[in-house]
C-alpha cells in the first residue's frame, strides 16, 4: 500500500493533518514538539526526487498521523493545568 | 435497562457521518468513530484527493482534569527538612528566607500555573508516540511473552523482540547481548554485585570513580562487604578521570572497571572510547553507566570496547521502571544473576517481562535513534542560548568541563545565593540543585565536592535539564525568572553586600566557627 508515489496534493493534505491534529493537544509542550517536528520533517524531505524514497515516506508519515489522530485525543483527554508560558485565555486548541 | 442504554449510545457512536464532517459536535458527551478517519484517510490514499479530514475535539465534559498542587509538597519537603536539620544541625536557614519567598514568587496574572519542567536528568516525559505503543498491551495484547504454546504468548513476545532490536541498534548491539531490567539501577547492580561474585575466585578489586551515580558507589561499597577492595578514583576541577590513574590503578585482579559516560549532575563525558582501550589492553571488564548518554551521544559498544552498559528507558522519553544491560557475547562476560528463578533472559534475569514497558522501551530507543540530529540540535540551541543567558548574571560559574559535556545538562553555581532559597523562590520552573537521590537531604553534591567546589559554591548551584520537548519560549523565560530572583535573594545577602564594597571574604575571620 505505501508503495504509490504521492501527489503533490496528497502531500499537502497530510501535511495539514499533521498540524491540525498536533494543534489539538492540550499539553503545550507535545503540541509544540510536533508543530515543530512537523514543519522541520517536511521541509527536509522537501528535495526528496527518488520515487521509492518518496513513497516510503509518504506511507511512514500516514502511519505517524494515525499516532498523533490517536495521541492528540489522549491529550485532550488527560489534562493539567497550563504551564507559566501559557496564556490562559487563549484556548489551546480550536 | 442499563444495557440498554449502553446499546443505544454505542449505536449513536458507529453512526458515519455521510458528510465525512467532525462528527463529534453532534454526538455529545461521545468519542467518534475512528473508522471514520482510518478510512476516509485510506480512500484519499488511494483514489483522489480528499479534504483533510477535521482534527477529533473532544468535549470537556470527557476530559479528566488534574491539577497542580504547588503548595502542599513544598510545605511537606519544608516540615521534613525542618526535621531533618533539627537532628542533624547542617546549614540552618536564615529566618529572612520565608518573607523572601513571598516577594519572590511573582503570580504571572493571566498565565498558568504548572511550573516548567527542566529536570530532564531526573527523568523525562513519555513522548505520546511511546504511549501509543504501550496501550495495545493494556487492551488486548497481554499474553505472557514467555508462554510459548498459544498466540497470546506469541504476539508479545515477537513485539518484546523487536524492541530488543530497537534497544540494541543505538549502540551497534546484538538483540541477543541486551537484558531488560527494572532500570540502570538494577542493572548497574547486576555488573557490580554480579560479575564481581562470580570472578571472585581470582578476582578482587573493583574500579570506579567519586562521581559515579548513588546506586554503583553503593554497591561497590557493599563488595567491601564481600572480601573486595574499590578504588574510588578521583576526578579533575572539570570532572574528568585521569586516564594515567587509571591505567595504574588497574591490578592483575582487577575484575571491572565502571565508569559512567555522562554525568547526572553535571553533564561530563567520560573519555569512554579511551578507557575501553585501556581496559581491553589490561584484559578488564569495562562497564559503563549510560543512564544519561544512551541515545543522547553516540555510543558504539564495539568501536568503543564496552563490555557492559546500563541503560534506563525513563531518561529517554520512555516509561519508567524499565531498563536494559548490555552484557557481551564475543567475548563473554559472565555474571551471576541477582535473581533466582525461571531462568528468562539468558538466565540472567529472572521473571516474567513486563510487555507494555519492554515495548515502549523500544519505541522509546527506535525514536532516539531515528531523532538524534533534530533533537541534538534544537537541544544544542536552547542550551547555548541559556548557558549564555546564565552566565551573563555577575559571578556565576559553569561546572564541569566546558568542552566534554552533553549539553542537555547544565549546572551552574550562583555564588552568594543559597541553591535551596533559590530552588524555593523559582516554583514555577522545575528544576534540582543535583540528583533527585540527594535533593531531599540538605547535603551538598557530593559530585561538585569530588570537583573540588567548596560547600558554598556546591550549595549554590543549579542543575537545568533540556530535552526534547523544551522551548525556546520556556528557556527565555528561566533566563529571566533567574536572573530577577538571584538579583533580588542577593540584595538580601550580607555577604553580597560586602563583595559589592569590595571586601575580600576570604580574609574575614568568622567567629563562632
Ligand atoms: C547516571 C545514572 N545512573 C543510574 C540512574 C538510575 O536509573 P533508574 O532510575 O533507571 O534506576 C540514574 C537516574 O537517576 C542516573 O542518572
Amino acid at each position: 500500500m505505501a508503495a504509490t508515489v504521492p501527489a503533490r496534493a496528497q502531500v499537502l493534505s497530510v501535511y495539514r493533518q499533521f498540524i491540525k491534529n498536533a494543534n489539538q493537544f492540550t499539553n503545550y509542550n507535545f503540541r509544540e514538539y510536533f508543530l515543530r517536528r512537523t514543519r522541520n520533517t517536511f521541509k527536509q524531505n522537501k528535495t526528496v526526487e527518488d520515487p521509492a524514497r518518496l513513497a516510503a515516506l509518504f506511507g511512514e508519515a500516514r502511519a505517524e498521523l494515525k499516532v498523533l489522530k490517536r495521541q492528540s485525543v489522549i491529550s485532550q483527554m488527560y489534562t493539567f493545568d497550563k504551564t507559566v508560558v501559557e496564556p490562559l485565555n487563549k484556548r489551546s486548541h480550536g | 435497562m442499563l444495557r440498554n442504554s449502553f446499546y443505544r449510545t454505542f449505536q449513536r457512536f458507529s453512526v458515519v457521518s455521510p458528510t465525512r464532517q467532525p462528527v463529534l459536535s453532534n454526538l455529545k458527551g461521545g468519542l467518534p468513530s475512528f473508522r471514520t478517519y482510518a478510512s476516509g484517510g485510506a480512500a484519499a490514499a488511494v483514489k483522489k484527493v480528499q479534504p483533510a479530514a477535521e482534527p477529533v475535539k473532544v468535549p470537556d465534559d470527557l476530559a479528566l482534569e488534574t491539577h497542580t498542587d504547588i503548595q502542599t509538597a513544598a510545605k511537606e519537603q519544608a516540615d521534613q527538612r525542618q526535621a531533618a536539620t533539627e537532628t542533624t544541625p547542617l546549614v540552618s536557614p536564615t529566618p529572612s528566607e520565608t518573607t523572601a519567598l513571598n516577594h519572590a514568587y511573582q503570580e504571572n496574572t493571566g498565565f498558568g500555573t504548572r511550573p516548567i519542567y527542566l529536570d530532564m536528568q531526573a527523568t523525562t516525559p513519555t513522548d505520546p508516540r511511546v504511549l501509543d505503543t504501550m496501550l495495545k498491551f493494556f487492551t488486548g495484547l497481554y499474553g505472557n511473552p514467555h508462554s510459548n504454546t498459544h498466540a497470546y504468548g506469541w504476539e508479545t513476545n515477537k513485539s518484546i523482540e523487536e524492541a530488543r532490536k530497537y534497544v540494541a541498534d543505538m549502540i551497534n548491539a546484538d538483540p541477543k547481548e541486551i537484558i531488560f531490567t527494572s532500570g540502570a539501577t538494577e542493572s548497574n547492580n547486576m555488573v557490580i554485585k554480579g560479575v564481581s561474585r562470580f570472578y571472585k575466585k581470582t578476582k578482587k578489586h573493583i574500579i570506579t570513580t567519586r562521581t559515579e551515580h548513588k546506586c554503583v558507589l553503593e554497591a561497590a561499597r557493599s563488595m567491601i562487604n564481600e572480601g573486595f577492595e574499590v578504588t574510588f578514583l578521583g576526578v579533575d576541577k572539570h570532572g574528568l578521570v585521569d586516564l594515567k590513574e587509571l591505567e595504574a590503578a588497574i591490578r592483575p585482579d582487577t575484575c571491572v572497571v565502571s565508569i559512567m559516560s555522562v554525568n547526572n549532575e553535571i553533564g561530563v563525558v567520560q573519555p569512554i572510547k579511551k578507557i575501553g582501550q585501556i581496559c581491553k589492553k589490561h584484559k578488564v571488564y569495562f562497564h559503563t553507566d549510560a543512564a544519561q548518554a544512551y541515545g543522547k551521544i553516540k555510543m558504539d559498544v564495539n568501536d568503543m570496547n564496552i563490555d557492559l552498559m546500563s541503560i534506563s528507558s525513563h531518561k529517554i522519553y520512555g516509561p519508567k521502571g524499565i531498563g536494559a544491560l548490555y552484557v557481551r557475547r564475543r567475548p563473554r562476560v559472565r555474571l551471576e544473576p541477582l535473581f533466582s528463578g525461571g531462568g528468562q533472559e539468558r538466565g540472567l534475569r529472572s521473571g516474567t517481562l513486563a510487555p507494555p514497558m519492554v515495548a515502549g522501551f523500544g519505541e522509546a530507543a527506535r525514536l532516539m535513534k531515528k531523532e538524534f540530529d533534530n533533537d541534538q540540535a534544537h537541544i544544542k540551541r536552547l542550551s547555548n542560548k541559556l548557558v549564555k543567558g546564565l552566565l551573563a548574571i555577575d559571578h556565576t560559574s559553569l561546572n564541569g568541563s566546558p568542552d566534554h559535556r552533553y549539553p542537555g545538562c547544565i549546572n551552574v553555581s550562583f555564588a552568594y545565593v543559597e541553591g535551596e532559597s533559590l530552588l524555593m523562590a523559582l516554583r514555577d520552573i522545575a528544576l534540582s540543585s543535583g540528583s533527585a537521590c540527594t535533593s531531599a537531604s540538605l547535603e551538598p553534591s557530593y559530585v561538585l565536592h569530588a570537583l573540588g567546589k567548596d560547600d558554598a559554591l556546591a550549595h549554590s548551584s543549579i542543575r537545568f535539564g533540556i530535552g526534547r520537548f523544551s522551548t525556546e519560549e520556556e528557556v527565555d523565560y528561566v533566563i529571566k525568572a533567574i536572573s530577577e530572583r538571584v538579583k533580588f535573594l542577593r540584595e538580601l545577602s550580607p555577604l553580597w553586600e560586602m563583595v559589592q564594597e569590595g571586601i575580600d571574604l576570604d580574609s574575614i575571620e568568622w567567629s563562632g566557627h
